[in-house]
């Protein structure tokens, strides 16, 4: 029981990353219809401009410092490179941003370098335990960060007057744009968010170990998350994070009793989980089903 | 219709393989030096060709699906690893540290790498015929990682991550087509052996698009709902159209290997994927001679970076210096697919239809 309580408390820490991660897709999936491929990108140079950062002031000051230069850097990206493609196919689109994926992320692994690199967060390994269940501090920061950025959020959406115009936007963009909504700069403000969420992220998913250049696929599991929470739900992206991050810890922790899967199966868990998904619910849990008119 | 070649009389004309005299002459021109080219370069050029070829039939594949049924695979690695395992298992020595059941002849493991990936296309499919666009590259990204982890677990098969295996071996009835005997050196032989491949399997996709099974690709991609409601199957064709891609994909898995002769699991990444979408669409999306042409460019793209290096000295050969020759060649790969899409969506085709028309009209070309 005590094992099967802490890989669920695991998960929630590892689903938070993800939840973060895919909240970025999301958002800028609803203002522009396109899914960035360039997440994985920004979530790895925001954490390691943290490396670098974290030599020079305090953990604390870091991390929002890093995620607003991975924002401007996102809003760069999208300014050069996404805009210019406005009205044509989504598709094409996605592939500009795998794209600029590729081409960033050699920047940033040059960067990263051979050094072991650490965000150097205040927490390590060390555990807090109820009784005898403990959960790491880091995932416990991890889950209650994102609680705080996830609630910050919603009250943007729902309370500014730049969060009605990005759901105005996302609803219907021409009607939005008639009623004196500037697109141009919804388009730019998500991008800047998801950048700045991704390099939250990362920074979580690098505590208590170190950055190399293979963290970037910690990125593309908020794919499959997406696709379980449905492409264009707030709610789904954060329900589908954390489900889809107590799926793979606990396939982690009960992978021992099916060998033949082999080692390391709670790496492909969701991506499993999302064929599954798609074959009975295409939309996902909470997506809009898509209304095709002729 | 003597000086007037443009005008077709007839709808069998117009949809004639070749059905202009400048396509029966660039082919006749281009293949006639393609297969004297052997004798004029130096053997590991001849080497890359090969390799050139045998990537432009995984990218007419991936241009099937892509390009003229529109429905975008990222997952193009996973049916490459199903055929070349398949191609490898199949000619494998039995005694080996491997799996291998001993069939050496081309002729054999090809058609079967072939098949087998088809059939995991057939299977991908009706997630296809569910799902469109975005979702469909999401799902098919998902089978990469999927078949990655399959191919490091089972190492019985594969060798595992970091030893791998021996690729399939290319021999019809006995005879070697990949060693130096009196007629000509390997590479040789290995470029006119992939060249003639190309040749068989662009011709077939060539005819696949202008028969009815490529018209419904087409309409499928232009606009499906359309196509449905005029009757084209959706299911159907998406079906052939996955199986064909996975197809020729299998294939080009098989042979793919053969001309270095070892290949391990870690190759079948997310970067192969995005290589042969970068192939396609540099290429010229929804072309046969375009996605050979990105094929070739793609290939040739890393010794061209290492010859890019004689003339820009920063860039070092070193991999533990920055900037290297590696950082740069992946750079290419992304910069390239921005730049073609914003600037020239059509790719090194559309830059062909550009200087024809300039060249068609001259003098008169404004």
């Amino acid at each position: 029981m005590t094992e099967l309580i802490e890989a669920v408390l695991r998960g929630l820490g590892t689903g938070s990353v993800y939840a973060l991660l895919a909240l970025g897709f999301v958002i800028i999936y609803k203002a522009t219809r396109v899914i960035s491929f360039a997440q994985p990108a920004f979530m790895l140079a925001g954490v390691t401009m943290v490396t670098y950062l974290v030599l020079e002031v305090s953990f604390w000051v870091a991390v929002p410092v890093a995620a607003f230069l991975t924002g401007l850097l996102a809003l760069g990206v999208e300014r050069l490179a996404v805009r210019p493609m406005i009205g044509r196919p989504a598709f094409v689109v996605a592939i500009i941003t795998l794209g600029v994926d590729v081409a960033v992320r050699v920047v940033v692994n040059a960067f990263i370098g051979l050094d072991v690199r650490n965000v150097l967060d205040p927490w390590g390994l060390r555990t807090v335990g109820i009784r005898d269940i403990d959960m790491q501090q880091r995932h416990l920061a991890a889950f209650l960060t994102t609680a705080a950025l996830v609630a910050a959020l919603f009250a943007f959406f729902r309370f500014t007057r730049m969060g009605l115009a990005m759901r105005a936007a996302a609803y219907d963009q021409e009607a939005a744009l008639a009623q004196g909504v500037s697109v141009g700069a919804v388009f730019a403000l998500s991008w800047g968010l998801a950048g700045a969420l991704a390099a939250v992220a990362g920074t979580f998913a690098a505590a208590g170990s170190s950055v190399d250049a293979g963290l970037w696929l910690i990125a593309l599991t908020a794919l499959p998350v997406i696709i379980l929470g449905g492409l264009d739900s707030l709610p789904g992206a954060v329900v589908g994070g954390l489900a889809i991050g107590v799926l793979q810890e606990l396939t982690a922790t009960y992978q021992n009793h099916a060998p033949w899967l082999g080692g390391n199966v709670s790496v492909i868990t969701p991506y499993v989980v999302m064929l599954l998904v798609l074959l009975v619910r295409p939309y996902g849990l909470f997506g809009t089903r898509e209304v095709e008119r002729v | 219709m003597k000086g007037r070649p443009l005008l077709h009389t007839s709808y069998a004309s117009e949809m004639a393989l070749f059905n202009t005299p400048a396509k029966r002459v660039w082919f006749g021109v281009l293949l006639a030096v393609a297969v004297a080219v052997p004798f004029l370069l130096t053997d590991d050029i001849l080497q890359l060709l090969a390799l050139c070829c045998v990537a432009a039939i995984g990218a007419i594949g991936l241009g099937l699906v892509t390009g003229y049924a529109g429905q975008v695979s990222l997952g193009h690695a996973f049916f490459l690893a199903i055929g070349a395992y398949t191609a490898a298992a199949i000619s494998g020595d039995p005694d080996g540290r491997v799996i291998g059941f001993g069939v050496t002849n081309m002729l054999v493991w090809l058609p079967a790498a072939g098949l087998a990936a088809a059939a995991a296309g057939v299977l991908v499919a009706p997630l296809a015929t569910r799902l469109r666009g975005l979702y469909l590259a999401i799902v098919t990204l998902g089978l990469v990682f999927i078949g990655q982890h399959i191919a490091s677990e089972w190492s019985s098969l594969t060798g595992g991550v970091g030893v791998g295996r021996p690729a399939a071996s290319l021999e019809v009835f006995g005879y070697q087509l990949a060693t130096t005997d009196a007629f000509a050196t390997r590479d040789q032989k290995l470029f006119w052996l992939m060249l003639a491949l190309l040749l068989v399997f662009a011709l077939a996709a060539r005819n696949l698009a202008r028969s009815k099974v490529g018209r419904a690709f087409t309409a499928i991609r232009d606009r499906d709902i359309a196509a449905g409601v005029i009757g084209v199957n959706l299911a159907r064709y998406k079906t052939i159209a996955f199986a064909v891609s996975s197809l020729y994909a299998g294939c080009a898995g098989a042979l793919l290997y053969t001309v270095s002769g070892y290949f391990d699991p870690s190759s079948f990444s997310l970067l192969l994927s995005v290589q042969y979408i970068a192939m396609v669409l540099i290429g010229g999306a929804g072309t046969v001679s375009g996605a050979i042409a990105g094929a070739f460019f793609i290939t040739l793209l890393p010794r061209l970076t290492r010859e890019l290096q004689a003339w820009v000295p920063f860039i070092s050969t070193q991999p533990n210096e920055v900037p290297n020759v590696f950082q740069v060649e992946t750079i290419l790969y992304g910069v390239l697919i921005i730049v073609f899409l914003i600037f020239e969506p059509r790719g090194l085709f559309g830059l062909w239809v550009r200087a024809r028309n300039y060249w068609k009209a001259w003098p008169f070309s404004y």
